[in-house]
Parts: structure tokens; sequence; C-alpha cells
């Protein structure tokens, strides 16, 4: 199943389907472990993974209207993506960057120091 | 030694050695509370209600998960047990409505007898409610959630026992929900709609719709399923007079509390239809009109006493009991003095009987359903067993779950293939020159179990004459199979002991079917595998009673137990018997009687729920001989296709509202309970037979109650002699079961076959009567479905099957479909040398390219208008199983 999303980005039905007819399992089965571990995603993500961080140094220093501004800007939810399939929105708990803090990472790119203002231009920077 | 002993709450017990300490508890009629613990399900651990304290051992283990060894003090009712119960309780209350008084589940849930015993008196923790829809979107049952514990019985079940896996575990934590893939509706997801998972739930989460504020019923009847020949045991439910549910018997010999979709959700619906038929009907000025029950069989007696006894033909019915064919039989040839009785085993095991007696001298089941799950090596052919005989599918997914390997021989890809270590896509109608290649490599590679031929067999040598004949180079271009699989499936069959071979209508509907039957008992003598437990052929019967309508005679060569019509010693034991002089000549088969019918020959027909307008081949040619007749009386519970043809209709009661046996596939004759009252003015077909015979001054027809009947049938049937209504309260009993003192006979032939040695008999490869050519290019194989059954006279008057599967298909491989630019639900005409029925295609993998498959259950696409009616020269079946058509988009 790793692999599978590794190279699809995320767990379709019909590679659900698949995997359980080379397992010889329920479709219903693997959905049943594939939903118990966080790791894997059942809907297409965009070209850029938005995260932003709630840990607990975030958090204390206004992380939530950091989150708060992504979404509205992107119309989503954390573990959504949008329509364009631009942007996948997820939430985490601390990078290990607390000095940075808030952060908000894109794909593998830190930014630090958010505010709102700042968090939409770098959400601009890549349209 | 196989037992332990222990002590539970101060008594002594004895438990099997692998049993667990609640299954010994159990045994003992100790009661454990538990939730998650369910009967034939891997121990689960998960409850923890059922946490004991053993002397000795620290903390409280669960007695679900420990096992009962020698010496334990196990005591299971200690304050303090009670008082860790009373705390998990809390917890999974936390999580559950407290609404009993109007769940649906109020004073049958396991949930409330666990609180009442452990003494719950309120919940001291905050409550949440989890605020999920129900879920309504099948047909049969709701799913509502917020009352699920998660005790996980229902997707345990579903996958260990049925094997479907439509349900499991989704999501984490307190998010955790049994769900299905991406939640799709269960007809999605492979689901059977067994409702092994509604009997497993403790709480109200799965409840039937149909009977879901019904309450407790009154009282429960245990009786015999009427749809196919596994014979499950069913309890009906009934309340206020009216079947509300059946369910599976918990102790099910045959079924271990295991049924399917039609004897689950489709019983209640069709006994209760209100198209039952309620009163009998004359045909007047053209029209059947309702007429009184004196005048219909007066009527019936007038007219059958102005016909001579060879212009009579009578049908008797494989869903009637043993009881009634009995009867039928008896008044064919002692007050109308013909032998021109037959039934519907014409048209599916007639060439069982016909091959299987000269090869082995007895023409049944050689060995029991429960010994399938114990076998090595199954080879499945000519049967779609999951689809056709769950439950006996459920014993082949159990071996192959104890490492069997299943070989399965079938053009079409059906769901046993997934379980299959090999699949052996052979053309259908060659299944002779398949089984003769197998078995020449098994000679040539000398895996023959020499010793066993030598001793049991005969005829080996003129046998092996013959396999001269079916070297693989031959082989493998007619049946299309590679030569290696046809090697590798030879000693994959020849090395894994005990090995039984199944099969079904693939392997008798053809115009060489006795053939066929005579091929796999060749198989099964040659690898040794007769008269020992897991071994054998093992034909699987269609209808319920279609064995039991066999042994009782209801064939034109045959009294009851096959004894000879034409043997003049048994003729007179039956004349001496019945009081009357007999016709010593065999009478017409089914198929011979409906073409003298079409000469005129035979001018009155009594017929007992069966549908040859819709069942046998070439039904427009039947049903042209039907309106020939001059009288034609039908028996049926409702007014089936072929009853729009008679004279007179008879109101006969369904199943349940009678008393008798059916005999199962395995040669189980097991009781029918009458649970209702008869609907309307029927009447059960004994009795309406009894009347008639009445009429016509005969003796011998004074039964009060079917009890008789079956003592008289004891007294006659040899192989029935120690089969009484009494020793069938205790379960089911095997034929042959000759005196009182006898156990039954659950495996046959296993000192000395029937007939003394096993023949082996040569066989000679023959095509099917139609091949595909340029006018009609494709090959029509026919079936059925899960969801329905026969001609749907039963199962179509059920609401639920009907939305599962309303209407006909054929299916087409991708590849023809693109040849002839058909698209998924396109209408497409199917026609063949007898006529064309217009149908919606369904493209799928499962159908070889070259072969398309319809079932002949639905009287909108009458499959059989198709069909060849061909005849096995032996045993006069009909080839329902090949005929060549042409498909075109409409």
């Amino acid at each position: 199943m790793q692999k599978v999303q590794e190279e699809l980005s995320y767990l379709p039905e019909e590679a659900v389907s698949e995997i359980a007819r080379f397992l010889g399992l329920s479709k219903s089965e693997i959905f049943g472990v594939a939903t118990f571990y966080a790791q894997f995603r059942f809907t297409r993500s965009g070209e850029y993974t938005v995260k932003v961080c709630l840990g607990t140094s975030c958090y204390v220093r206004a992380g939530a209207r950091i989150m708060e501004t992504v979404q509205r800007k992107l119309g989503i939810k954390p573990g959504e993506t949008t329509e364009d399939y631009k942007f996948s929105l997820e939430r985490v708990a601390c990078f290990g960057c607390c000095a940075l803090s808030p952060v908000m990472v894109v794909d593998k790119t830190v930014y630090s120091r958010m505010t709102p203002i700042k968090a939409k231009q770098v959400l601009s920077s890549y349209h | 030694m196989d037992t332990v002993t222990l002590i539970i709450d101060g008594k002594e017990v004895k438990a099997k050695r692998e049993a667990t300490i609640l299954e010994a508890a159990l045994e003992a009629g100790i009661y454990i509370p538990t939730l998650c613990y369910y009967p034939d399900l891997i121990p689960f651990g998960a409850c923890r209600l059922c946490i004991v304290d053993i002397e000795g051992m620290r903390g409280f283990p669960p007695a679900c998960t420990t096992p009962a060894t020698e010496g334990l003090v196990v005591h299971t009712n200690t304050p303090k047990l009670q008082e860790l119960r009373r705390n998990i309780m809390e917890l999974i209350l936390s999580e559950h409505p407290y609404s009993c008084l109007t769940c649906p589940k109020n004073l049958n849930c396991e949930l409330q007898r666990v609180a009442r015993y452990i003494g719950l008196e309120k919940v001291t923790l905050p409550y949440t409610y989890k605020e999920l829809p129900v879920n309504r979107e099948n047909p049969f049952f709701d799913r509502d959630y917020n009352l699920c514990i998660l005790c996980g019985r229902c997707a345990r079940v579903c996958q260990e026992v049925r094997k479907v896996g439509a349900i499991s575990f989704t999501y984490r934590g307190s998010e955790t929900l049994i769900g299905t893939a991406f939640n799709q509706p269960l007809q999605e997801v492979s689901c059977e709609f067994c409702g092994a998972c509604i009997d497993a739930c403790p709480t109200g989460a799965l409840m039937e719709r149909a009977n879901k504020w019904e309450g407790l019923p009154d009282r429960e009847v245990v009786t015999t399923c009427p749809y196919c020949g596994v014979g499950c045991q069913l309890k009906l439910e009934v309340k206020d007079e009216r079947i509300i549910s059946s369910i599976p018997a918990p102790d099910g010999t045959v079924n271990h509390g295991q049924v399917c979709v039609k004897g689950r959700f489709g019983i209640a619906e069709f006994v209760q239809h209100p198209q039952r038929l309620t009163s009998p009907l004359i045909r007047r000025n053209g029209e059947l009109k309702e007429a009184s029950w004196d005048e219909a069989l007066d009527l019936v007696a007038r007219k059958l006493k102005g016909y001579k006894a060879d212009e009579i033909g009578v049908i008797a019915s494989a869903k009637c009991t043993n009881e009634e064919n009995y009867v039928m039989q008896k008044f064919a040839r002692a007050v109308l003095g013909t032998n021109n009785v037959d039934h519907c085993a014409r048209l599916c095991h007639a060439p069982t009987v016909a091959g299987l007696v000269q090869s082995f001298g007895s023409g049944a089941m050689t060995n029991s359903i429960n010994e399938v799950g114990n076998a090595a090596c199954i080879l499945a052919i000519g049967t779609n067993t999951t689809e056709d005989h769950p439950v006996i599918g459920l014993e082949v997914k159990r071996a192959v779950d104890k490492g069997a390997k299943l070989i399965v021989a079938n053009p079409r890809e059906i769901d046993l293939c997934r379980f299959a270590s090999l699949w052996l896509r052979h053309n259908p109608g060659t299944d002779v020159a398949l089984l003769m290649g197998m078995m020449r490599v098994i000679v040539d590679e000398g895996l023959l179990d020499a010793a066993f031929i030598e001793e049991r067999c005969e005829n080996l040598d003129a046998f092996k004459q013959a396999l001269n004949d079916f070297d693989l180079d031959f082989v493998e271009p007619i049946t299309g199979v590679p030569r290696d699989k046809i090697a590798q499936a030879a000693r994959m069959f020849a090395t894994n002991s005990p090995a039984t071979i199944l099969y079904a209508m693939g392997i008798t509907q053809h115009s060489h079917g006795t053939d066929n039957v005579m091929a796999t008992a060749n198989l099964a003598m040659l690898t040794g595998n007769v008269g020992k437990p897991s071994t054998g052929v093992n034909p699987l019967r269609g209808q319920n009673n279609v064995q039991g309508a066999c042994d009782m005679g209801a064939l034109p060569n045959v009294y009851p137990g096959y004894q000879a019509v034409a043997s003049p010693a048994i003729r007179e034991k039956f004349e001496i018997a019945w009081g009357c002089s007999l016709p010593s000549s065999p009478g017409l088969t089914l198929v011979e009687m409906l073409e003298a019918a079409y000469r005129k020959e035979i001018k009155a027909l009594y017929l007992i729920g069966e549908n040859p307008a819709l069942s046998d081949p070439d039904v427009g040619h039947v049903r042209e001989t039907l309106a020939k007749l001059e009288f034609l009386v039908v028996q049926d519970i409702f007014l089936s296709e072929t009853a729009k043809f008679a004279h007179v209709v008879l109101p006969a009661v369904s199943f349940a509202e009678k008393d008798g046996t059916f005999t199962n596939t395995e040669r189980r004759v097991q009781r029918v309970r009458k649970a209702i009252e008869p609907i309307g003015d029927s009447h059960p077909d004994w009795w309406i037979i009894c009347q008639i015979a009445k009429r016509l001054e005969a003796g011998g027809f004074d039964y009060s109650h079917p009890f008789d009947i079956m003592e008289e049938i004891r007294y006659l049937t040899p192989s029935y002699g120690g089969i009484s209504y009494q020793r069938l309260e205790s379960g089911g009993l095997q034929w042959p079961c000759p005196s009182d003192d006898h156990p039954g006979t659950p495996i046959l032939h296993v000192n000395t076959f029937v007939r003394g040695k096993g023949r082996f008999i040569p066989l000679k490869y023959v095509p099917p009567g139609e091949s595909p050519d340029e006018d009609y290019p494709l090959i029509l194989t026919t079936g059925r479905s899960l969801y329905h059954f026969h001609t749907g006279t039963m199962t179509r008057k059920v609401a639920g099957l009907n939305i599962i599967e309303p209407e006909g298909t054929v299916e087409i491989s991708p590849e023809d479909a693109s040849q002839l630019a058909i698209a998924q639900g396109d209408k497409v005409r199917v026609s063949s040398r007898r006529g064309e029925i217009r149908v919606k295609a369904k493209i799928t993998e499962a159908s070889p390219p070259g072969v398309v498959f319809m079932t002949f259950h639905f009287v909108e696409s009458p499959a059989n208008i198709l069909t060849n009616p061909k005849l096995d020269p032996i045993s006069k079946i009909p080839e329902l199983k090949v005929a060549a058509v042409r498909v075109e988009k409409l």
C-alpha cells in the first residue's frame, strides 16, 4: 500500500480493489487497514502540499490564525485538496523548528515567523 | 486423553482438550457474560467481560482466550470480577444510547442481559452520542451504528466464516466504525446478503427491516429450507399466526447456523404473498374462474376417468415432500394405472442416477456435506457452488482455509476461482475430454491407486484402452486448456488425499451427460477416492427434495427405493401392499411425455409444483404442447406460467403450512414442520391427491397425517426402513437406514460398492449437439444466480431480491462485446435455432470469449426459448448447457 501511494500519491478506489485482488482479501478489509494508519490518503493530493504547524510553540504564537487564513485563502479544510488539484492542506503537530514559529511548510520549503499577510503572499507565489 | 477436567464455580467440568474455559463453561451450562464471543469464530478477547479468576494465576484472564487445562480451579462470579465487569460495561455504555424502550432489540438484547447479570445500576461516566445517520440503503436490513458496541462479530463472521469480507473495522480510536470500503453501499462491496452479520449482532445495530418492530415471536418452528438441495435447517419465527422471520437454526447439522440470502430473507414474503392461490380455479369459457373444492375435485376425477391409462401423464414435484411424491406416484400407478410419472430430476440429475448406478450401483452423493471441509483436494467441476449451493460453498472455503488444494474446472470465472489453486477454463461440453486427459496423465505417471483398484474395481484394462485416445495432444485443442495445467491438475488430484469431486448441472445437462458423470466416477476410482471420509463423487442436487422425489419413485421405471417396475417379484410386492394390479412396463420420461402430448398421444396431464413452461428446453415448443392438451390439472401455490394453460388449478400450500420430510443432496431425510395454517382455502398436495383418489373409488388413500404415509413408505422402501418421525425429531437420518437401530449411512460404498465391484467405464469424446458456426457463432450456457431460484415462482415474489437482481442479462466477454459494438447495459437480441429473446447485455470478464451466459429465472427473458432439447441417449436429459446462438445489438 505504501508503494502504491508513493506512485499515485494516494489510494484511489481502483487501487484498493486491485490490492485486495492481489492479496486475496476484500476491498473493505484493505480499506479497514488503510484507514487505521494516518499515513494513507484516499483523495488525490495537490501539486503542492501545504502543512501548517499547530504544535505547542506555533500554537501559542497564533498558528491557528495562520491555519484559518490558509483555509480561507484555499477554500479547503485540512486533509482536503483544492478543486484545481493545486494545493493540499495538512495540519502538523511540530516540525522541530520551534524557534522559527509559527511555521508553514510547502513541500520541503519552510516559511518561518508567519503572519496572515505573509502566509497569503507565500501561497500567491505558487500560483 | 481427549478431555481435561477442571473445576468451574465448584463444579467438576469435563471439556475437550482444545476447548477454552468459556467453551467448557458453556458446555457445562455455566453462564459467563461475554459480548464478543460467537461460536465458530476465532476467539477475539476484545470485550473483556468474560474475565475469570483462576486460582494460582495472576490477574484476571479472559475465559474466551484461555485454554481449559487439567486441574484448573476457576471462579466466574466473584465480587471483584463483577466490579471490574461493571467498570468495563460503564465504558461500553458511555457510547451506547439508553433508549432501550424504543429500541427494536429490546428484551432480546445481549447487552441488556449482560448488564442485568453484572448488576449495573447506573452509569457515572459522561455519555457521548455518535450522531450517525441510520444506513438504510440495502433492501433487507438497517445499520444503526449508534447502537454498535464494536464487538466485531459481524465483520468477523463475514470474514472468517463466509469469507466475503464485505464489512470490516475502519478508522481508528474513538472514530472506529464497522464499515465498507469507501463507505460504499453493501451491494458494491460484494455483500451476499446472507444475514450472518444480523444473526451475530448482540445489539440493535443490525436489524432485519421486515420484522424490526415486531418484537419477540410467539413461537419458533424448526423446519427445512425449501430452496436448494443443501437442506439448511431454518427457524421460522411466528407471531399472530404470521411468519415474521426465517433465521438459520443454530444447531442445524447441515448448515451450522448459516444460510444464504434466499433462506434468510426470501421465505416469509413468498409464503404470505397476496398472489398465493387461495381457491380452486376451473376454466370456463376460456377463462380460469374460482370454484369450490367439491366442484374442482369432482371435475378432475370425472375427467381422468374418461382417459385410458396410457393417455395420462403425471408430473410430480421435487419441491414437494417425500410423502406427497409417494402418494403421487402411488396414485399414478395404483389408481390411474400408468407408469407415466416423472419429475424435474430428468432435467438435472437423471445422468447422475443413470451414470453412478452403472459405475457404483447407487446414483446418489457418496459422501456428506460436512466432510467436504476436511478434504485435502477438491475438484469442483460444472458447479458454481457459492451461487447455487452457498452453504456447501462455505465448506469448500473452509477446506481451502485448512490448506486444501481446490481445482475449479469451469468455462466461466466463478467466485470459487478466487480460492482455487488451479482453474481449468475448458470449453463448454468438453468435460469428458478434460477428465479423460487427466486420467491419462495419472495412468502414464503411475499415480493410480493400484491396491484399491485391484481389490475393489473391475474393467480397468478396457478403460486403459480407451485412455489411449486421450493423449494431451488431442485433449489440449479440444478443451482449450494448456496441457501443463491438465497434467498439474491430474497430479494435484492424485497426490492429495482425501480428494473429493463436486459437480452439478455443468456435468449433467449435456447430450452426453451420463458419460460426464461416469468420467467423474472413473477418476474417483482410479485414485482410490471412494468409500472413505472426505472423498467420493458428490453430485450437488438443485431442488430441496429432488433426491427424495427420486427416492419415492416419482420416476417412470422404479417404485420407491429404486425398486424396478419391470421386476415381477417387486411388482407383486407392491400389488399386494396397494391391493391392486399394476402396469408392468416402464412409463415415459418427462420430456417424452411432453413429446407424446405434442403428438396428442398423451391427452391429460396432472402436474404438481413444476413450471415446464419456463424451465424446460425450447419452451416455445413446450408451450405449444401444453396448449394441445385436452385436460391439464396443475397444483401449485402460485398461478405459474404453466398453470395459465391449465383447465383446473388446485391451490396447494407452501412448505411452511404442512408437515412432511425432504431428503437433501447428501441423502439426509429431514423434517418439514407446519408453522402456520394454510393460506386461504389451500390444502397440502397429499390431501388433494387423496381426495381425487377417493373420488375414483380407490382404497389405500385414507391418510390422516403425513406420519401415516411415512409409515407406509418405510414398510415398502428398504433404504427408508429405519426412518420414522420419532427418530427424525432428534435430527436428520441419511439413507440407507434399513432398521430402527441403524444409525444411517454418511458414506456410501465403504467396504464394497453397492453393485459389488466399482466398474471403470471406457468413454469416447462426443462433441456437444451444436457447435458455433457462421449463423450462430457463440455458445450459450445457462445457470442460476444466488439471488433467484429456478423459474422465480418464489424468489420473484420477494421485493428485496428483485431490487438486488431485477432482471436477467446476457453475460458476454469484453472481446465479443467490442466486436459486436455492444456497450454495458445495451439491449440485445439473442437468437438460436429455436427462437429469440431480448435482454440487456452485461459485459464481464467472467465470460470467456465465444461464450455467453444467462440464468433461466426470468419470464421476461426466458433463456429456455433458446436452449437445445437434444437428449442424452441414456438418461434423456436435454442439453441445457450448450446451445449455439447469435447476439445482435438492437
